[in-house]
């Protein structure tokens, strides 16, 4: 047990002492608000600077009235097409519209000319201009005004509320409960992988190295792996959680600093004061409470809850599928021989992931979701990505306990290829060979 | 006290059988040649005792106890394909590996200074292991195999990769624990080391032992009564009953060696005395087989007839 301990430390602080751990650790929780930093900076840029584009017309129906907008400037040419095509060549302007006398049923005939590839955006944005002018058109030919139109539509926003066995009400979100079983299942999916293959690597490396066959003159073979293992294991605990400090810290010196306000909101502020106007007032109100229902419904998730399940699940499917990558890393003597047992071992794990988009965030009380979380190899990523939608007691209870299991199995089965493999040198590995070496008697 | 005895050991790989019913007795304080060819069976054997694997049948006793899990303390393994952790310094390295045997950090620490000293290394404590030469590697790797004192040596090929100078070195350091009452076991081809090493051999062909002993008894045992002989003139006329000329060589403008067997009961005395007589003696010595002329003919599997002919001859 003592020496276990000393191998933890071991694979820990030389992990944790690498300057790439630092830099990992550090930077990947600034990565994405740089990201999305960046990427609002161009936006607001390409947004300040776009021009609206000219449009030259040529009417021949006599049934548009172009106003202009904040995409483009309508040029209305009163000359013939063929004219108008040769003047069109001879300015910069991005495009020139030809419409035609057209039956207000079946509008044709309507032309759009280019002189470069028009982004499909534009494209859709010019139609839906002349759709609406039509549509105008049609509405004052059945005598309908627009108000009448406008009192027509109705805004309806359905409030979610989960009924709890114990008749408990909960207001609840899907919007959100997607998003954090999205980002959950993701996130435990990618641990287990980048932690898996680093496990792997370590054992490469003591096998190539060839101090393994000094370590196990000195300790069990099954005791270097779970040291191993465990160590790793304690690395990716400590980068999540000083991830999860960063982030935390990070978002709320950012929130702090743009005033708590989301950018709608000010947008909205602005309106109503030059407006003043008592609806906008309204509006607001009623996006106010939109916010603070949202920010409730956050708050009413059990989030320990899901934190403990998270952590469960994270250290569970890591431990499950470290053993299996150990025992593959002791067979191989490269990485690139280890590619042959890596997509195997890693099936189930990416069948979970894929699980997670195709049947758990869809529907996840369904007969799949259910087995998904429930079957050791993919409820790691399959409960985390189900937990938010509220799991029944028993089906956890059921996935847990078959998650121990389903490690203590796989381990069981590691520990027996490792301890072969680790002093095997220059043998060609197939599932034959491994499966002997799991069969040989110690 | 015996330091270590195998009895009857099997092991059976799938395809081979690795060991077959070897019976080994080391005794206690003396440098022991566990000889034989590649894949003898050398590694199982060594494996078994540092409990890496274990055998299928047979017993081991370690200084009179039967061997178990905790015995690691009390040895010391210098594997043939060693290394060491490149990424890591060569102090938190020696204390790693010295922690893993059982022994204390404090006197884990105090040990690794003294060693550090021994070989005059002690600035390297702060170097990580991928920075040093392969012999300065081989330096490190020696001192974590006896770090922690153990009372059994075993050293795979101790002497690959070691320049002359520092297989010198090393070689003193083994005679020095020998001295301070360890048993060695030497797994070796070099046999100008055994020569000059060991006290005791074993030598293992095809998975079995094939002799054990004191290496002076074997010696002896394969002793022939022939003499090399150098000598003036290439004339030796000798008592056909008594000698029998094997053959001779021309060292240089008259002078000439010549080997000769004598008939069993003549010592080497009595052919000095008998040479003196006719020829002017240059030099005069026995012949006795070196280990490796051992080695190899018994290798070869040649019966024990064939085998003195065959030393009587190189």
């Amino acid at each position: 047990m003592n020496k276990i301990w000393l191998i933890i430390q071991r694979e820990f602080l030389t992990r944790v002492q690498k300057k790439s751990f630092l830099i990992t650790t550090i930077l990947v929780p600034l990565i994405f608000p740089a990201i999305i930093g960046v990427l609002v900076y161009i936006m607001k840029k390409e947004a300040e600077a776009a021009k609206a584009d000219t449009v030259q017309v040529v009417d021949e129906s006599g049934k548009f009235i172009f106003e202009n907008g904040r995409q483009f400037t309508f040029v209305p040419l009163s000359m013939s097409l063929e004219q108008a095509k040769k003047t069109y060549n001879e300015t910069k302007d991005f495009a020139l519209l030809y419409i035609p006398p057209f039956d207000m049923n079946k509008p044709e005939g309507m032309v759009m000319y280019t002189k470069e590839n028009p982004s499909l955006q534009k494209v859709g944005n010019l139609e839906s201009i002349l759709q609406d002018r039509i549509r105008d058109l049609k509405l004052e030919e059945y005598k309908i005004d627009k108000e009448t139109l406008k009192g027509l539509k109705v805004d309806v926003n359905l409030k979610q509320i989960n009924l709890s066995e114990t008749g408990e009400e909960k207001s609840s979100n899907s919007g959100i409960l997607y998003g954090l079983g999205f980002g959950l299942g993701i996130l435990i999916y990618m641990f287990v992988l980048v932690y898996g293959i680093q496990i792997m690597q370590g054992v490469i490396d003591e096998k190539t190295s060839k101090i393994v066959e000094i370590i196990v003159s000195s300790v069990k073979p099954f005791q270097l792996m779970l040291g191993k293992i465990v160590g790793i294991a304690s690395v990716g605990l400590l980068q999540f959680t000083i991830w999860i400090i960063l982030i935390t810290v990070l978002s709320t010196g950012a929130l702090s600093y743009f005033g708590l306000k989301m950018p709608q909101k000010q947008a909205m502020e602005e309106m109503t004061k030059s407006m003043g106007n008592e609806e906008m007032k309204q509006a607001m109100n009623q996006q106010d409470s939109k916010i603070n229902e949202l920010l409730g419904n956050v708050g009413q998730l059990p989030l320990g809850k899901i934190a403990f399940v998270f952590v469960f699940y994270f250290l569970g499917g890591y431990l499950l599928y470290g053993a299996l990558f150990a025992a593959v890393g002791s067979a191989v003597e490269s990485m690139q021989e280890s590619q042959q047992f890596q997509f195997p071992i890693t099936l189930p794990l990416l069948i979970g992931y894929f699980g997670l988009f195709m049947f758990i965030l869809r529907d996840p009380h369904g007969p799949v979701s259910f087995w998904l979380s429930v079957i050791p190899f993919t409820s790691p990523v399959a409960m985390v990505g189900r937990i938010a939608f509220d799991v029944p007691t028993w089906e956890l209870a059921l996935s847990m306990v078959l998650l121990i299991g389903g490690f203590l199995f796989t381990t069981w089965i590691a520990g027996r290829i490792y301890r072969v493999g680790i002093l095997m040198t220059g043998t060609k590995v197939s599932w034959k060979v491994l499966a002997k070496w799991f069969l040989m008697k110690s | 006290m015996d330091a270590l005895i195998v009895k009857d050991v099997n092991k059976v790989y799938s395809t081979h059988k690795a060991l077959d019913n070897v019976s080994i007795t080391i005794p206690e304080k003396t440098i022991f040649g566990l000889l034989g060819p590649n894949g003898a069976g050398k590694t199982t054997l060594i494996r078994i005792i540092n409990q890496i694997i274990n055998a299928d049948s047979g017993e081991i006793l370690i200084f009179g106890e039967k061997l178990r899990p905790n015995h690691i303390e009390i040895i010391g393994y210098l594997p043939e394909e060693r290394g060491l952790y490149k990424k890591m310094k060569v102090g938190d390295q020696l204390l790693y590996l010295a922690q893993l045997k059982g022994l204390s950090r404090h006197d884990a620490l105090a040990r690794i200074k003294v060693w550090l000293e021994k070989f005059e290394i002690k600035d390297w404590w702060h170097k990580k292991v991928e920075d040093l030469s392969k012999g300065m590697a081989q330096k490190v790797q020696f001192i974590s195999t006896v770090l922690h004192e153990p009372k059994l040596i075993i050293l795979d090929e101790p002497f690959s990769g070691f320049d002359p100078v520092n297989a010198q070195l090393i070689t003193e350091k083994i005679l020095e624990l020998k001295e301070n009452g360890s048993t060695i076991i030497f797994s070796t081809h070099r046999m100008e080391t055994v020569e000059a090493l060991c006290d005791h051999i074993a030598l293992i062909n095809k998975s079995k032992k094939i002799l054990e002993g004191p290496k002076k008894q074997i010696k002896d045992g394969y002793r022939s009564n022939t003499f090399l002989v150098e000598h003036r003139g290439n004339h030796l006329i000798l008592a056909p009953e008594k000698y029998e000329v094997k053959g001779q060589v021309k060292i240089e403008d008259d002078l000439y060696s010549t080997t000769i067997k004598a008939a069993d009961g003549i010592k080497g005395n009595q052919v000095i005395r008998d040479l003196i007589d006719i020829t002017e003696l240059h030099s005069f010595q026995e012949k006795v087989p070196s280990m490796a002329d051992i080695f190899i003919s018994l290798v070869k599997g040649e019966g024990d007839e064939a085998l003195k002919k065959h030393l009587q001859e190189v």
